[in-house]
């Protein structure tokens, strides 16, 4: 909570705020948005280039640029109290905390006493041609082509529950 | 609008009590967004295979969309400077064209799914197009929340009553375009 | 008293009157079915718990009946099978965690003394406070309709670990766990725009010259708290909404058979369910915070540090959900990381404990009911968190998961929350909320009959859990090598303690519709307790103050004050 003075009732009646508004006109807001629009723009073009590394930073990078450009202008969060940016900022933190916990097990295939038979039938099946990726279907299926649309029935779990996280409940 | 109490009407915290009380709701939004686009990025991660399935995705769709949510931006923040000079009409008007952005982006995005399903990505074709139409609707879900709220302020704002609205209603939206510019190159752009 | 209260913001204050009393009297419905007022919602909250209380204590009698004599008819309900003892269990544990522990201490208590302890006439939000309330409300309906579904209600444990909650061959309930998730997600719901509403009215609405040290340290808990379960639901309720899918719409983001990961869920759900712990607690400890000091007539010893302890912690639980899944296969260099932490997240509450002791070292302790309930929070609580410090250990629990050691563990944490902490505060404000006094002798009756009992049902299945009993076991029959005389002994003994516990709860209820009605009047503070809520009648009402809304002058524990002559309190209202 703020170190504002306390007691202080801010007028409700006005439409000014409590920390005021720098003194922009609607054109500040206008050039913001072709700024945005320009953005926008390289980042369609960045995965044209074909570089991994051109297409991550044109996507994300300006997509942080832009996160931050509405944020302070359209939002206008560098004119609320500071506790606002840090809760914000907090749900970020807590959000990577979470990424980082579940991360190491959710991207392995194999771990402690479990495997994943669906990840595993498709990689085989990726670097052995089969599937295209191209190919959405049923292509992770992983146990041939006969499962179909596999909406839950199929034998598919019948198989590979024996051997998959069940297994380590004991 | 009859009794507000006393309460409403303090603010100790040295912000007015519905703008503190909209980025309280965007910390608790940014969690949502940040459980089911962490477990995708983690999936992304780990699945070379996933960026095929990426490629499927139509990128000007996204784009055009993008541009779409970032117009409807533009007329939500101008509505706002209209209701901080106190001129209700324009603010009114603007938000009715903001809703409209979000109204054509759902259309857009209807467009794009009709497609896209009838080619076989279905919701179940496997777990990239799972997450794919989860966040894309958790997200929908929100601009059509944000879609009704704003006509109903529209509709206050119009009569020069409850001006303050616009701005509220409008950090939201910019809160769900924001969440969008996050969403285009997750699904669309990065292959 | 009357002078000392500075009228405040007087041109509001007329509005405000022409609008909230002026002329026309408010309907039954308007008043106690569709209220806006925070008290009566805060009355609709702890009833509501109440009865979801019943429905899961009942719960815990039929299965603790079939675990110790199994293949008898339990009184009352009947012969359990196997699938109804698995769905009893699960709605067990999410009935009294999500529909009795929050709405009780949360909801409840937030709602009726967050206004008053601060000096507001309402919630900043009354419309959205009356929403979070029916969406509580259409949860419970819906938990409790699950029941009565084809297939029954969702017998997967309140963790619903994937895919015995996403697939129906597996569940046998195909109806059941989809309502169970939309109730719990609703639920959540619910609870957030509850928590919006009390974190913006007690950090905007706070009377004038109240500071952030003069803040009630209750209201501080159930603030922090409410920002505890906001940040930490979100990812779960992005999970909830994968797993409806999971189970609807043929998707698999929990099945690793198609590429999803069951592992997933889990970290989704301790992400919130291991902060869900301290969401509870952080109100229970604050409620204790207030009567130990009005009844201990003391200064609350090191207020900076209860409150910086309860950030610590608040803080410290978003980084130690992974101690549920210690055998789940996660990571064994994770486990490691999780188990520092675990064990670190004990330093913090037990500075909170050894906080509260100093506090009462030294004072002039009244035994009155509610004083009894906080005391005996204290010892019991400081039972669960010493042994969670064993479960907390990854090579440990290897041994300790899914015994009854866990269960008695994880009970005698909940159960002084949810239970004894709810109890210290309901004895404590009733007399504010009904305007009557409780019966001290039949409230110190069944605090005895309440607390004996729990701890004879838990402290054996601590024994048990040691030896190695499982607990997700039907029927220990089956499994004659691994259960001796003494265990079924100490089951049996279990079981009747519950039966008693529950039966010393119809004492509480006589007592306080007996006091309700006919009780000795209270006056504004039967206490001489400091707070704001005091100086209010009882039972205020609506808009609290309507000769006007005080004004803070100090901080709330000022008792025993040297400067202070011919009495032992000082209320936070009276200027000089």
């Amino acid at each position: 909570m703020s170190a504002n003075q306390h007691g202080q009732h801010a007028g409700h009646s006005t439409g000014s705020h409590a920390g005021g508004h720098a003194a922009h006109g609607d054109s500040h807001y206008v050039k913001i948005y072709f700024i945005l629009l320009a953005l926008l723009t390289v980042s369609i073009v960045g995965p044209m280039i074909g570089i991994k590394v051109v297409t991550l930073i044109t996507a994300f990078g300006i997509a942080v640029v832009k996160a931050y450009l509405v944020a302070r202008n359209f939002m206008h969060i560098n004119l609320t109290p500071r506790y606002v940016i840090y809760a914000v900022t907090t749900t970020l933190v807590f959000m990577f905390l979470f990424f980082a916990g579940a991360a190491p097990d959710v991207m392995k295939s194999h771990g402690t006493n479990w495997e994943k038979p669906g990840w595993i039938a498709a990689e085989k099946a990726y670097a052995a041609g089969d599937i295209v990726g191209a190919s959405f279907g049923a292509a992770i299926q992983g146990h041939g082509a006969e499962h179909g649309e596999g909406h839950g029935e199929g034998h598919g779990e019948a198989e590979g529950h024996g051997d998959g996280h069940e297994a380590a409940g004991h | 609008m009859s009794s507000r109490p006393i309460a409403t009407t303090r603010s100790a915290a040295g912000m007015p009590t519905p703008r503190l009380a909209v980025w309280w709701l965007i910390a608790s939004e940014i969690v949502i967004f940040g459980g089911v686009l962490g477990s995708y990025i983690m999936h992304r991660l780990a699945h070379g295979i996933w960026a095929d399935y990426a490629a499927n995705t139509n990128p000007w769709i996204g784009a055009f969309n993008t541009f779409v949510l970032l117009s409807s931006s533009l007329s939500a923040v101008l509505a706002h400077q209209a209701a901080e000079r106190g001129d209700g009409k324009r603010a009114a008007n603007l938000l009715y064209l903001t809703t409209l952005g979000g109204v054509v982006f759902l259309c857009v995005k209807a467009f794009e799914w009709t497609t896209e399903i009838s080619h076989g990505m279905t919701i179940s074709a496997n777990t990239f197009w799972s997450f794919y139409y989860t966040a894309a609707g958790i997200h929908a879900a929100h601009v059509i929340a944000g879609g009704i709220i704003m006509l109903f302020v529209a509709q206050t704002a119009k009569r020069n009553e409850e001006l303050h609205r616009v701005e509220i209603i409008g950090i939201y939206w910019h809160f769900v375009d924001l969440v969008w510019i996050f969403l285009f190159p997750l699904l669309y752009i990065a292959k | 008293m009357a002078e000392s209260i500075r009228v405040d913001h007087a041109a509001h204050h007329d509005d405000h009157h022409g609008a909230h009393h002026g002329g026309h009297e408010m309907s039954f419905t308007e008043k106690y079915v569709f209220p806006l007022d925070h008290k009566m919602i805060a009355m609709q909250y702890m009833f509501t718990g109440m009865f979801m209380a019943l429905i899961g204590g009942f719960f815990a009698y039929a299965f603790r009946w079939q675990i110790a004599f199994p293949g008898t008819e339990a009184p009352l309900w009947g012969q359990v099978s196997p699938a109804e003892y698995n769905s009893l269990v699960t709605n067990h544990g999410s009935i009294m965690i999500f529909w009795v522990a929050m709405p009780v201490l949360i909801a409840a208590f937030g709602n009726y003394l967050i206004p008053l302890m601060i000096g507001a006439d309402d919630m900043v939000f009354p419309k959205i406070n009356r929403l979070s309330y029916q969406i509580f409300l259409i949860s419970a309906i819906v938990i409790l309709s699950s029941f009565f579904v084809e297939g029954g209600a969702f017998g997967g444990a309140w963790t619903a670990y994937p895919p015995l909650s996403t697939k129906a061959e597996y569940s046998l309930t195909p109806l059941g766990s989809t309502l169970w998730i939309t109730a719990v997600a609703l639920e959540f719901v619910a609870f957030l725009l509850g928590g919006i509403n009390f974190i913006t009215t007690a950090m905007n609405s706070r009377a004038p010259g109240m500071k952030m040290w003069d803040i009630p340290m209750v209201v501080w808990m159930i603030v922090i708290a409410s920002i505890l379960f906001m940040l930490s639901v979100g990812p779960l309720l992005a999970g909830g909404i994968m797993m409806i899918f999971d189970q609807n719409l043929g998707t698999a983001f929990f099945n690793p058979d198609k590429g999803g990961d069951p592992i997933l869920w889990q970290h989704l759900f301790w992400f919130f369910g291991h902060p869900e712990v301290y969401v509870v607690l952080l109100p229970a400890v604050g409620i204790v915070a207030e009567i130990i000091t009005v009844f201990g007539r003391k200064k609350l010893f090191g207020y900076k540090t209860v409150l910086y302890t309860a950030i610590g912690t608040g803080v410290l639980s978003f980084t130690v959900w992974a101690h549920h899944q210690f055998i789940a296969g996660i990571d064994p260099r994770m486990a490691n990381v999780f188990t520092v932490t675990t064990l670190l997240i004990s330093v913090p509450i037990a500075e909170m404990m050894f906080v509260y002791i100093a506090t009462l070292y030294g004072g002039s302790i009244t035994l009155s009911t509610p004083m009894l309930w906080a005391l005996s929070f204290i010892f019991e609580f400081l039972i669960g968190g010493i042994t969670g410090i064993f479960l907390g250990a990854s090579g440990n629990d290897i041994f300790m998961h899914d015994t009854y050691f866990v269960l008695a563990h994880f009970h005698y944490t909940f159960y002084p929350i949810a239970i004894i902490g709810t109890y210290a505060g309901f004895t404590y404000w009733f007399p504010k909320m009904f305007g009557r006094m409780m019966n001290e002798k039949l409230g110190k009756l069944h605090f005895w009959l309440t607390i004996i009992p729990f701890n004879t049902i838990f402290l054996p299945l601590f024994v048990l859990g040691a030896a190695g009993h499982h607990r997700r076991i039907f029927d220990y029959r089956n499994f004659p090598e691994l259960s001796h005389p003494w265990m079924w002994d100490l089951q049996a003994l279990a079981t009747y303690s519950l039966i008693v516990m529950l039966l010393a709860q119809i004492i509480f209820f006589y007592n306080v519709i007996t006091s309700w009605i006919s009780g000795p009047k209270a006056p504004k503070n039967p206490w001489n307790a400091n707070t704001f809520e005091w100086t209010a009648t009882s039972p205020p009402p609506h808009g609290n103050w309507p000769e006007g809304l005080p004004t803070c002058y100090r901080g709330p524990y000022e008792y025993s004050h040297p400067d202070r002559k011919g009495s032992d309190f000082w209320p936070q209202n009276e200027p000089g």
